[in-house]
């Protein structure tokens, strides 16, 4: 809450003050707004330029701003000098319980222990990473990285370095950026997570949440006009109900007879709702699923159950990009070959999302394979909108989800 | 509280003779912490939010985000947002009322008085998350008091209706809104019902009159003004409200939702702009409550000198 202030102190005090100051009050009151805004300018504006000149000076010899590759450094031995001179990175929304983000950023930190990571807002959305980006520009605590959703990273090109990890090839080309602006770095599966101690059966079809059983107990993570996440789990409803990526009505039609049936929550879900029973179905990621479940450990809830329903498989790839103006150049470009490392490629595969380079790992039998068969192959009928697609069911959403589950 | 504190050393200092000298320098030397912490923290970024409505992604000048004020699922946010906040605030008013007047039974530096007095300062200031995981705990789906009527009548709250539990819905936060509503309106409304003199009750029972005539001929209409002030501090508190709400509801339905969701929208990009004119449209109602809370004010007030 935020308690917004103006009690009762104002009526005493302003009458007397008024009496006294009235007529001086109207010459002085200007001059003092204009002293004040004036210093506040000068500290802020002071701030941000002298954190600037410092970032400038971390790397010596190579300008890793506008490095494009390891080569520029000389190799990889020289980004990792030049990223141990900087120290630090900075990263953005990356929960610890999320696509083993948690195992990854320590991996990260023990592989290079004179890094260390600053990881901000973890629970933000990639629209927050954007406006970390902007507000922070050239301050040292701006994001490096970006882990980004394709409709916001689309709006927001301008503001990311080119740049081509070591094993490009290993990417597919409609996968990646031809000049490196951005790549895919991994997807989920939308899946639905439940709880069975409170669901005996599992679902087979997403018309199995309409039943009965489900009465009060359905949750998706956040708001579709919102959250990428809660926009998927309509998409996967669509696809269940008739519609097609091209055609989300069905979806946002299933959610709102969801609602009237009373087996929809408008409550936010999280690990404490869903290890308490207070949200008993989720839909989300499978690796948020995953994540919640035993595999948690004494984190997750014991029962929690995963299913990728049959029929087709939506995913959605997140986005690795560098900021272009990243106060830590060099080590972002070390995350990131970091990051498309076979050992990172298979901590997201083992979290149950699927990395961007699996092909190219089976191929070169770099891929975890005890991991691989547990997480089950990437599904053939693999569905994902495209830019266009995403605009036009966000048009759809704006205009009808509000009134289906209101 | 802070502000109580103040209200009632402001009272002490109007009765004693003021020094009508005049020191301007050094009275705006001490005002100055005060003024630049409002101006930065408070009216730097009020202008700056209103200010963003007025641009368009690409950063040019333009009107058009005025259009979302029409928009059906913003209107109907709006109306949420009154609705939780008119509601839990005369029901606060009421409630908090009720328990300043049984308060006037008690000694003033009693045991009972200062430790509602304390409660309310501390119960008034929580909020949010942790006031949303407290009643999810109490009458969620899981919650204590939900299972206690279960097992007892064999009635479950959460299914009554055809709209999931009732907690998770825009009119359910009128219940964490009163939680915090009904200490604010202790803590606001008890320095005038304090300053209701024993004298006119000595006065009116001379003359004759009841114990409801007293009332409802002069307490009533003197403590009015401050009465319809609270109502409209815990108004504006309601209104201006969003964690609780954020955690209970997330698929928006109050104002301060819809700007969260035109602000870090993933799936609808390119309308954070919007935001500026729903805080636009926040500020109007707030300037309107505050231009009529201090002319309430100044009517209360007219009695306690």
């Amino acid at each position: 809450m935020a308690p917004f202030d103006l009690r009762l102190p104002a009526s005493g005090t302003t009458d007397f003050r008024r009496t006294i100051m009235e007529e001086h009050v109207k010459r002085t009151r200007t001059v003092a707004g204009l002293a004040l805004a004036t210093a506040a300018i000068a500290v802020l504006s002071g701030c941000s330029t002298s954190s600037k000149a410092a970032s400038d000076s971390s790397s010596s010899s190579v300008d890793a701003a506008t490095a494009t590759s390891a080569d520029a450094f000389g190799g990889m031995a020289g980004l990792v000098k030049a990223a141990n001179a900087e120290g630090k990175l900075n990263v953005i929304t990356l929960p610890p319980s999320w696509a083993n983000y948690g195992k990854i950023i320590a991996g990260f930190e023990k592989k290079y222990p004179k890094i260390k990571i600053n990881s901000a807002n973890p629970d933000g959305s990639s629209a927050d990473e954007v406006a970390a980006a902007k507000s922070q520009q050239g301050q040292s605590t701006a994001p490096d990285v970006f882990d980004i959703g394709t409709a916001v990273l689309d709006q927001n090109l301008d503001l990311m370095a080119k740049y081509k990890v070591s094993n490009w090839a290993d990417i597919p080309a409609d996968y990646k950026d031809a000049s490196g602006t951005w790549y895919y770095d991994y997807t989920g599966l939308m899946s639905v997570g439940y709880d069975s101690s409170v669901i005996k059966t599992a679902p087979t079809s997403i018309k199995d949440l309409l039943g009965s059983a489900y009465k009060g107990k359905v949750a998706i993570k956040g708001d579709p006009t919102q959250a990428n996440e809660a926009a998927s789990a309509v998409y996967l409803a669509a696809l269940g109900n008739g519609g097609s990526a091209s055609n989300i009505q069905p979806g946002i039609d299933f959610f709102s007879s969801l609602k009237q049936k009373g087996n929809f929550l408008s409550v936010l879900p999280t690990q404490a709702t869903v290890n308490s029973g207070e949200t008993p179905v989720v839909l989300q990621w499978s690796y948020n699923n995953l994540a919640w479940g035993p595999a948690g450990g004494s984190a997750g809830n014991p029962n929690w159950k995963t299913v990728v329903l049959k029929g087709s498989a939506l995913g959605s790839y997140y986005n690795q990009a560098i900021n272009k103006d990243a106060p830590d150049p060099a080590a972002a470009r070390l995350w990131e070959e970091y990051i498309y490392s076979p050992a990172v490629q298979n901590l997201y595969l083992a979290s149950g999302a699927y990395p961007a380079t699996l092909a190219a790992m089976e191929k070169n039998k770099t891929v975890d394979a005890a991991t691989l068969a547990k997480v089950g192959k990437a599904p053939s009928n693999f569905v994902q909108l495209t830019s266009d697609q995403a605009t036009a069911a966000a048009t759809k959403l704006t205009a009808g989800w509000s009134a289906a589950v209101n | 509280m802070v502000a109580i504190g103040s209200t009632r050393v402001a009272g002490e200092a109007r009765t004693s003779s003021l020094p009508r000298r005049r020191r301007f320098g050094v009275a705006w030397l001490g005002l100055t912490p005060f003024a630049a912490y409002v101006i930065l923290f408070l009216a730097v970024p009020a202008v700056i939010a209103v200010a963003s409505g007025f641009f368009s992604a690409t950063g040019s000048i333009t009107f058009a985000n005025l259009a979302a004020l029409g928009d059906p699922t913003i209107v109907k946010a709006f109306q949420g947002s009154f609705l939780v906040s008119i509601v839990s605030a005369l029901g606060g008013a009421v409630v908090g009322a009720l328990i300043c007047f049984a308060m006037l039974g008690t000694r003033p530096d009693g045991f009972l008085r200062t430790t509602i007095d304390s409660a309310s300062s501390v119960l008034a200031q929580f909020g949010g998350v942790m006031l949303a995981f407290a009643f999810i705990a109490l009458i969620g789906s899981q919650g204590i008091l939900s299972k206690w009527i279960l097992s007892i009548t064999g009635v479950n709250i959460n299914e009554i209706g055809t709209n999931g539990p009732l907690l998770y819905q825009v009119p359910g936060l009128i219940m964490p809104y009163l939680y915090f509503s009904i200490p604010l309106m202790v803590l606001t409304f008890m320095p005038a019902m304090e300053g209701l003199k024993a004298q006119w009750g000595e006065a009116a029972a001379t003359l004759g009159a009841t114990r409801l005539q007293f009332w409802t001929k002069i307490g009533m209409p003197v403590l009015a003004p401050a009465f319809w002030g609270s109502v409209l501090l815990l108004f504006a508190n309601a209104f201006s409200s969003y964690a609780t709400a954020a955690a209970l509801i997330d698929q928006g339905g109050i104002t301060p939702l819809s700007i969260k969701q035109q602000l870090t929208s993933e799936t609808v990009v390119g309308v954070a702009n919007v935001a500026g004119v729903l805080a636009l449209g926040m500020l109007v109602v707030m300037v309107i409550v505050m231009v009529a809370y201090s002319f309430l004010q100044r009517r209360a007030a007219r009695w306690t000198r």
